[in-house]
């Protein structure tokens, strides 16, 4: 047997490719990365008439321009990895621009299939479509499917497997594109085949096309190839090209665009669609958008709905991230007591317990925000958001989808950053989506909200509401200047065209929502699980290590036992061992006061309470000790750490984030406490490096580690900033 | 018949492309949408701050930022 042939699905977006997709492999699917790109790349298996075949689902992609990575990506994956045949699906009821793409195929000459998509659709909105006529005029088979329920699938797979087995030279379709290109593209064409200038991967009339468009990726890999004939055919297109535009005043790769549109437009009116009502009449899902983008009903439908997707995410999460936490705090407490005592224990129960606890912990939540986010995008309104919302974010240099992730971060207080960064997927443009992604961290994510009610809560009590809002306002303000600032300094470039399809509202299928949201969730786990434990490790160790020296150990040894001593009289000299039965609860507490403080003691020793001190003298100015100091190192795992490790360095012993009572109490009585540190301590926790998980996920989206350690520094040095000046500031007005 | 730019039309008016005066990237987004000279396009309405613009344009919804429209030239009927 030969080797599987590889069918490759390719359209544009919106034409139901991904719902094909699903048909066709079922579970037999997995997603994969492109090398040094973040589109992803999703392969499954499926059998025709006994024969096994590999399915490449491609970008969804309007043209092969060189403008956007899922255009390269899905260009470079069809030249270099040649599949056997392409199934180009079409929107029957869009045929018209749809065949645009499908256009671009024939001029390259891959092995083709056409699928017509929602035929049914079609039918109901009066559009017929003759395919054997279309099948005659363009010469590729076309199949009109339902991918939803399968109709025809089978048939369109067969006539596929048929073409991509008969092994065959690629066989370009000539368009005619006026008679002055015509010319030159003839020309071009002969020394193309005369020098075989990349003709082991192009055929020449493609090639030709490319270097007519201008089309930048072609130019250079043309140079690299043989300089001195890509020159002389660059001379070439110049010279016609500045004849088109003084006799037309048109540049040629809009001649070819046009004339795309004019051999489509020549094939569908030989009687191959035929329309019983006006092509640009009203249906019910245009009556839905005069509704839903109204002017005024519209922003209220919106904010509706994305409450509503909030209080669904976070309300039904709560139950299984209770069950997360109390599974590892069960696996905690075994741990605890099967392991012996000392590092080893410490390091599986505080440093790989908790770490892992800490990823799985948000799973649930990115679940269903992730089902949320799908059943919104699958059913077309996420495009409504997006236009929207546009007017707004362009002003800083972003796009109208990024208003999803900004609000899943915790655009309305308590989101998650985590599931925000990873929505940034809808965004097409790089540099858009990286300003997003670095912004995003800047919101009130539900971790800061315990840090922030407990500092509100101690120092700003009266206004304990008024606080929260002015913060939540605060974050969107910050993030999107900082956008803006990105987008005109690192990130400067134009903004990626508006020209945004809205397609018609759709019911989702479940099983396309259940397979998106599985997707994401185990990308999350498989990703962030590996950095995050030996992150989490590291910080366990940097807060555990060098332990306190032998003498201190020994003096917190000796105050246990004169406790005991005391407490027990003449008893004293009897042996110590955990787990002894305390008669009296007044040596529990004063035995847990010595704990307390030995814990204090070992953390102000270990590594990170060192750093904390050493960069006291920085942080001072922003009116931060070496307390605060271990506690935003501690944030970095997670940002309610930071209580808990502001308890264990205030001698409290451990401190949960939702019982800060003692904690508040302790805070309000310190010398050093006053509203004006606990104001830069809350804008610090706002703006300061993501938490690690945080950072994981913007390295994985952005495609490199630099952005991520960017963020961290970043953001840092951007909150100590903000910091420092309403630490000074206020000192001054306070006196 | 008068040539006026998309920007500058109102709600439900429709009209012929005549021109794209547009090139490079935008240019070739424009035109793979559909928006070549000789498609008829409707204006079908405007996000609620005016900006951007949804179109009917072979039988789908496209939307464009006003600043893209301004190289769009449409022939319209005399108003």
């Amino acid at each position: 047997m030969s080797s599987p042939i590889t069918i490759a699905l390719a359209g544009n977006p919106n034409a139901g490719k991904t719902t094909l997709f699903n048909h066709i492999t079922g579970s037999r699917q997995h997603v994969g990365n492109y090398p040094g790109v973040t589109v992803d790349y999703k392969e499954g298996r499926c059998r025709v008439d006994g024969h096994d075949c590999r399915i490449v689902d491609l970008p969804g992609i309007y043209s092969l321009s060189p403008y956007s990575e899922e255009e390269v990506v899905a260009r470079d994956y069809l030249v270099q990895e040649r599949p056997g045949v392409i199934v180009n699906i079409v929107d029957a009821a869009n045929l018209e621009r749809n065949l645009y793409l499908s256009c671009q195929f024939l001029e390259m000459g891959v092995p083709m299939v056409i699928a017509l998509n929602m035929i049914d659709v079609a039918h109901d909105r009066g559009i017929d479509i003759n395919h054997k006529k279309l099948s005659e005029l363009i010469g590729v088979p076309v199949c009109p499917i339902v991918a939803r329920s399968g109709k025809g699938v089978k048939e369109m797979m067969d006539a596929a497997f048929a073409l991509g087995s008969a092994s065959q030279k690629w066989q370009p379709t000539h368009i005619s594109y006026g008679d002055d290109l015509d010319a030159v593209m003839l020309e071009i064409e002969q020394v193309i085949n005369n020098e075989a200038f990349l003709t082991e991967l192009y055929p020449a009339r493609w090639t030709a096309i490319k270097y007519v468009e201008e089309d930048e990726q072609h130019l250079r890999q043309g140079d690299g190839a043989d300089a001195s004939v890509s020159t002389l055919l660059q001379e070439k297109v110049a010279e016609v090209g500045s004849h088109l535009s003084q006799t037309l005043g048109a540049e040629p790769d809009a001649m070819i665009a046009d004339h795309r549109y004019g051999y489509i437009k020549s094939i569908l009116r030989q009687n191959v669609v035929h329309r019983t009502y006006d092509q640009n009449r009203l249906y019910t899902s245009d009556k839905i958008d005069k509704v839903l983008t109204n002017r005024f009903a519209g922003p209220i439908a919106m904010m509706l709905i994305l409450f509503g997707l909030y209080q669904f995410t976070f309300t039904y999460s709560e139950l299984p991230v209770a069950w997360c936490e109390s599974f590892f705090g069960w696996l905690n407490g075994m741990a605890s007591t099967l392991l012996p005592d000392g590092y080893f224990k410490s390091m599986i129960t505080a440093g790989v317990i908790d770490g892992i606890g800490g990823v799985l912990g948000f799973v649930p939540i990115i679940m269903f925000m992730f089902f949320g986010i799908s059943l919104l995008e699958d059913s077309g309104y996420l495009a409504r958001v997006a236009f929207m919302m546009d007017r707004i974010f362009h002003v800083f240099g972003l796009h109208g989808s990024s208003v999803m992730a900004y609000i899943v971060s915790g655009g309305i207080a308590g989101g998650c950053a985590v599931p925000g960064v990873m929505a940034t997927r809808t965004l097409r443009s790089r540099k858009e989506r990286l300003a997003t992604i670095l912004t995003v961290p800047f919101m009130n994510c539900g971790a800061k909200l315990p840090v922030m009610a407990l500092l509100i809560g101690t120092f700003f009590s009266q206004h304990n509401a008024m606080y929260m809002f002015f913060f939540t306002v605060l974050a969107w303000v910050m993030a999107l200047l900082v956008a803006k600032f990105l987008r005109s300094t690192l990130l400067r470039g134009t903004a990626t065209p508006f020209v945004l399809e809205l397609p018609p509202y759709r019911f989702p299928t479940f099983q396309g929502l259940l397979i998106h949201t599985w997707e994401r969730t185990w990308q999350y786990i498989k990703k962030a699980g590996t950095v995050i434990l030996a992150i989490s490790i590291l910080i366990w160790a940097m807060m555990t290590f060098p332990g306190l020296p032998q003498d201190q150990q020994e003096s917190f040894q000796q105050q246990r036992q004169q406790i005991l001593a005391h407490g027990n009289g003449k008893n004293g000299s009897e042996e110590l061992a955990e787990g002894q039965p305390l008669a009296d609860e007044a040596w529990q507490e004063e035995l847990l006061l010595v704990d307390a403080v030995e814990a204090e003691a070992a953390l102000r020793y270990s590594v990170a309470g060192k750093i904390g001190m050493a960069i006291e003298k920085v942080s001072s100015l922003a009116g931060f000790d070496w307390r605060i100091n271990i506690a935003l190192l501690g944030g970095f795992a997670a940002k309610e750490v930071i209580i808990s490790t502001l308890g264990t360095s205030y001698s409290l012993g451990g401190v949960e984030s939702d019982d800060v009572a003692s904690l508040s109490a302790t805070l309000a009585a310190e010398p050093d406490w006053g509203p004006v540190r606990a104001l830069s301590l809350i804008i610090f926790v706002m703006f300061y490096a993501p938490c690690f998980v945080t950072v994981a996920c913007i390295v994985r989206e952005a495609g490199s580690w630099r952005w991520g350690a960017f963020s961290m520094i970043f953001n840092t040095v951007f909150a100590f900033s903000l910091s420092t000046m309403i630490f000074q500031i206020g000192k001054v007005l306070l006196g | 018949m008068a040539k006026i730019l998309l920007r500058n039309m109102h709600k439900n008016q429709s009209g012929i492309i005549a021109q794209v005066k547009v090139g490079g990237e935008l240019g070739q987004r424009v035109r793979e949408m559909g928006l070549v000279p000789g498609t008829k396009i409707i204006v079908q309405g405007r996000a609620p701050l005016y900006d951007p613009v949804a179109l009917r344009i072979m039988g789908g919804t496209l939307t464009l930022r006003n600043n893209e429209a301004d190289h769009i030239v449409v022939e319209v009927e005399e108003s």
